[in-house]
């Protein structure tokens, strides 16, 4: 079975993907911090102070890394569901579309 | 990034963001009500900003980030409506997460909703007018939004500490790009390779949704039609 010229497109993305996550993940030594993190302390170097915390810092909470992992993962999920759900029905209706195509032609 | 831009700054970039924001807001409205068609289109839009958004990646430089995912809002429905719903996850994560914060809203709208995705734009209606196809014009344009987000943020950050700490410019500056910047060039490689892959998908399954993107002008306050 050939691939049609958009599976090969895909295949060639996802193949680069993979070699720039696990090709750095593999070579370079680093504990991957964020550059968020990392822009913070270089402004601290500059001599700047914060002049106040994140939202729950300032009524005494400090939220779990689990916790933040999982309210990431929610975010993600809420992207993944609706393109998934736009998938499916842009395939549903062009197959439908095609399938009334063929009966007409019958 | 709570409190890591002076007061003052804060308030510059709340103000640039304003016009922008405030006229997405009246063009997605208009949108939705005159075009309920375009509701997936829209929705789509966001969860591409949501869904990469909230992907933090290993980089080269042995740090992670995140990509912005604004590619395909921009070249859609223009600057502002990208602003409006590059916000809203800007406050999600704000709100729920401590990512990124309340006081830097308005900076983090103006790199990632605005600036960025609008040299995206201006690079996809270049693209558009040479001919290019659509999955090249995708890549470049998100690569394109991606860098130029993180290269905003590092003027952003540089700003602060020149006015504040009296720091030289192009130190501070070349000292942000290679935190932010540097990190971001195999991300915005890897958002560019996603949402080309995506908009390659459009075309074969609905390309009517391209003459969305073509009659979409860069102008974001051009009058909705």
């Amino acid at each position: 079975m050939s691939m049609t010229k958009n599976q090969k497109i895909y295949i060639g993305c996802f193949a680069i993907i993979a070699v720039l996550c696990i090709g750095t993940l593999a070579t370079v030594n680093g504990d991957f911090g964020g550059s968020d993190d990392a822009g913070g302390e270089v402004v601290e170097e500059y001599g700047y102070t914060p002049w106040t915390e994140d939202l729950f810092a300032t009524i005494g909470f400090e939220m779990p890394g689990e916790t933040e992992s999982l309210l990431f993962a929610l975010q993600a999920a809420i992207g993944a569901v609706i393109i998934g759900y736009f998938i499916g029905v842009t395939t549903a209706t062009n197959r439908l579309k095609a399938q009334k195509g063929e009966t007409a032609e019958e | 990034m709570e409190g890591y831009l002076d007061p003052m700054w804060c308030i510059i970039w709340f103000i640039v963001m304003i016009p922008f924001f405030a006229f997405g807001l009246k063009k997605l409205l208009f949108i939705l009500r005159e075009h309920p068609d375009q509701k997936m289109i829209v929705a789509l839009s966001g969860a591409f900003i949501f869904l990469l958004s909230s992907l933090k990646l290993p980089s080269v430089t042995g740090s992670s980030s995140h990509p912005t995912g604004t590619g395909i809002a921009v070249v859609f429905y223009g600057v502002g409506v990208c602003s409006v719903l590059a916000t809203i996850v800007l406050v999600f994560q704000a709100l729920l997460i401590a990512h990124g914060g309340f006081t830097t809203l308005g900076a983090n709208c103006v790199s990632m909703g605005i600036i960025g995705p609008l040299v995206g734009l201006l690079v996809w209606k270049i693209m558009r007018k040479t001919n290019a196809g659509v999955f090249i014009s995708m890549l470049v344009t998100a690569f394109i939004a991606d860098l130029m987000t993180y290269v905003v943020t590092a003027i952003q950050m540089t700003l602060n500490v020149v006015t504040t700490n009296g720091a030289d410019f192009g130190s501070a500056f070349v000292d942000f790009m290679s935190v932010y910047a540097a990190t971001q060039v195999p991300l915005a490689i890897i958002e560019g390779l996603v949402l080309a892959m995506f908009a390659q998908y459009l075309y074969t399954s609905r390309p009517d949704v391209f003459q969305i993107a073509d009659s979409n002008p860069v102008n974001p306050f051009a009058k909705e039609e």
